[in-house]
């Protein structure tokens, strides 16, 4: 078991023929169990032509028909990404795992309203995507660096999520499932979703929690955590250097009117019962101490 | 992106937002001309800079007559204008505004941005105007009122009334409230706006409601559809590191410290400034490579962080997914080569190829630092910042003992000694 994605998805990418797309899709399909898993791609004016022996198709309802993929990868350039996701949204899709990064903020508010009342559930934008090891990659992440086993992994940041599951695996550590929600203020998933997977996967036995400055959904999930997750969750916030009113990098990762401090976020989790660490190089060591 | 009050104002004005009449001046001659232009007997002579606080620093002025709109901008422009949000060297005035004196009957505050929680454009408003928003906020929270805008419907009547109620605007007044509130917010959402704030939003002695300051930002991904926009912006206003940084797709922010750090990813970059200070250094910037670095790009990166005089050490953290650590290498010896880099050097590198990436900063026979993981690499950097600092001290303490002690007849040779341990400790250090 795992949450979001396992061997059994079938996934689509959505901007399959540009440079990136293209990469991805090819380190994916290369990872574990992809060749099965990557069955369609999506461009509208490529419908019936075909990626390394993947079919395009016009439009994700054909991909899907044709297909039978039920999920959706997006890297689709920034000002026509937010359409992609409606296009999967609208087709039904499982999930949408949205990759693009820069995406104007006005463009994924319209979105997600549109997506109140769909089961669609979105991933991203501006994020790493999803693995569950050994199983299925999609997204950027580099595969080799991962290792099945009992830890869940939930990020807004890419690299730093990779330091947290290289330090796992390099302690024997294995992942069930990371999730990279991305650096955007306005997104899909969040910190307190996945817990919640998380805490009803009986593969995971513990959490790495990896936030960074900025809104307070990892407050929200720390408060939802103290009175409802079964299983140890350990935490590292990035930015305490950071000095307010900068954007640091990820459109979403701003201290504005003095929220959102690393120090605030810190001090919320380990009310809540969840370990934190400032050192960033201890966050695997961490994660060992709590697990049984 | 962040713009001027004066172009604020005029967009505001294009989307039916009232505000005073007024001109910018870029000049004495030109702040005059605007004042007569206006006519009226008072004039407020406004600094235009992006940080705010301007008027407790000094950059507001009121005149009464067009000599002292010739007085008051000579001593605004050109002036250094320190406000809480410029720092201690504050900001040089270049720009002015000089617009027509308002009737105030009441001050009120109106302010918009992008709510994360409810993913919605949240409008708040006080009674409270002229005052910090965040102090209000903290100290009388019930003074503010807030509405959550539904993206489909816009701003509505009903909520717009109840805002504008709310914080006492008159029932005669009422009107022009709501068109107000609901121009403001055609304005945030036609622009891409991140953040528009209106401190102070007046009501006037006739009752119109009148934006007597401006503050707009917006979205950087969205700028691509507004080049109106960005031909507002002011380089003068910027970091001229973070501009040239701009210019090579490098996400590069200043900050106090000594120790510049490269690294890729910004939640990692942050990491890593984390850690310098966790090992009691402090980081000199944040700087994201991003993912597709370049040899040319790594070059650009060194240059900037070194451009910055402060900087005593540098700290490469690369972790290797998509990009490849020897790529990254690659780029590191060629940058310290073409840089003639002569401070030290540490360079963490994980990940895809990381052997490969090893093996050539060791070939390269340049003294780089080689660390195993962050921790490690933070220790590494404070070490070498401080064996730098304490050669110094060491040296010139040294100089001054031997000062002292060595007759006067030695002092030729002091100087030999000390100008050898100068140079040794220069040698050291490349």
């Amino acid at each position: 078991m795992s949450i979001l994605i396992d061997r059994n998805t079938r996934v689509m990418t959505q901007g399959i023929t540009g440079k990136t797309g293209q990469f991805h899709t090819q380190m994916s399909r290369a990872y574990a169990n992809g060749r099965a898993c990557f069955v369609a791609g999506v461009n509208p004016k490529k419908a019936g032509e075909d990626f390394e022996g993947i079919p395009i198709f016009g439009t994700v309802a054909d991909a899907k028909k044709a297909t039978g993929a039920n999920v959706s990868v997006i890297y689709v350039p920034p000002p026509f990404a937010a359409a992609a996701i409606d296009e999967a949204v609208d087709a039904d899709l499982d999930l949408v795992i949205c990759i693009t990064e820069g995406i104007p903020v006005r463009d994924m508010i319209r979105t997600r309203h549109r997506m109140k009342g769909k089961r669609t559930v979105l991933v991203g934008p501006n994020c790493p995507g999803v693995i569950t090891p050994d199983d299925i990659k999609i997204g950027i992440m580099p595969g080799h660096i991962h290792k099945r086993g009992p830890v869940g992994v939930v990020s807004r940041s890419g690299t730093l999520t990779y330091e947290a599951v290289g330090q796992l695996t390099e302690l024997g550590l294995g992942q069930s499932t990371c999730v990279g929600i991305g650096g955007d203020p306005v997104n899909g998933l969040k910190h307190i979703d996945v817990l919640k997977m998380f805490n009803e996967d009986p593969k995971t036995e513990a959490v790495i929690m990896v936030g960074e400055i900025g809104g307070s959904d990892e407050e929200n999930a720390a408060l939802w955590a103290k009175d409802h997750m079964k299983k140890p969750i350990v935490g590292f916030i990035a930015g305490i250097t950071a000095p307010p009113g900068k954007r640091m990098g990820h459109a979403g990762a701003i201290i504005s009117g003095g929220k959102g401090t690393a120090q605030e976020k810190l001090a919320v989790m380990e009310e809540c019962g969840i370990k934190t660490t400032r050192n960033p190089a201890e966050m695997g060591r961490t994660l060992k101490s709590v697990l049984k | 992106m962040k713009i001027h009050e004066y172009q604020g104002k005029q967009i505001l004005r294009e989307y039916g937002v009232p505000t005073p009449r007024g001109f910018a001046a870029m000049s004495v001659n030109e702040a005059v001309d605007a004042a007569k232009k206006l006519g009226g007997k008072v004039w407020v002579v406004k600094a235009q800079i992006h940080a705010g606080g301007r008027g407790k620093g000094g950059g507001v002025k009121i005149a009464k007559s067009i000599d002292e709109v010739r007085a008051r901008a000579k001593e605004i422009l050109g002036m250094q204008l320190i406000t809480h949000q410029t720092g201690p060297e504050g900001q040089k005035v270049r720009r002015l505004l000089v617009e027509e004196g308002a009737d105030i009957r009441k001050e009120l505050y109106a302010g918009m941005v992008v709510d994360r929680g409810t993913q919605k454009v949240v409008l708040m408003a006080s009674s409270a105007g002229g005052m910090d928003i965040e102090e209000v906020a903290a100290k009388t929270p019930d003074k503010i009122r807030k509405v959550f805008i539904d993206p489909a419907q816009g701003l509505s009547d009903a909520d717009a009334d109840e805002i504008a109620l709310g914080i006492g605007v008159p029932q005669a007044a009422l009107a022009e409230g709501r068109k107000v509130f609901k121009a403001l917010y055609k304005c945030f959402d036609a622009t891409d706006a991140s953040l528009a704030e209106i401190n102070p939003l007046i009501l006037t002695g006739d009752n119109r409601v009148i934006a007597l300051d401006a503050k707009l930002n917006f979205d950087d991904n969205a700028l691509f559809r507004h080049p109106e926009i960005v031909a507002m912006r002011d380089l003068d206003e910027e970091d001229p590191l973070e501009i040239e940084a701009s210019k090579y797709d490098l996400n590069y922010i200043s900050l106090d410290g000594e120790i510049a750090c490269m690294v890729n990813g910004a939640g990692l970059a942050m990491a890593t400034m984390d850690t310098i200070k966790l090992y009691g250094g402090a980081p000199a910037n944040f700087l994201d490579v991003g993912g597709g670095a370049t040899a040319e790009k790594v070059t650009a990166a060194f240059k900037i962080m070194l451009s910055n005089p402060k900087v005593k050490a540098i700290l490469v953290n690369i972790f290797g997914g998509i990009m490849k650590c020897d790529t990254i290498a690659t780029g590191v010896v060629a940058a310290a080569r073409q840089v003639k880099l002569s401070l030290p050097l540490v360079v963490r590198m994980k990940g895809t190829n990381e052997d490969l990436g090893k093996k050539i900063l060791r070939d390269s026979g340049l003294p780089i630092i080689s660390a195993d993981n962050m921790a490690d690499a933070a220790k590494k950097v404070v070490a070498a910042v401080k064996k730098t600092g304490a050669k110094k001290v060491a040296a010139k303490k040294a100089a001054a003992k031997k000062a002292k002690s060595r007759p006067a007849r030695k002092a030729k040779a002091k100087t030999k000694i000390v100008k050898k341990a100068k140079a040794a400790n220069k040698k050291k250090r490349k």
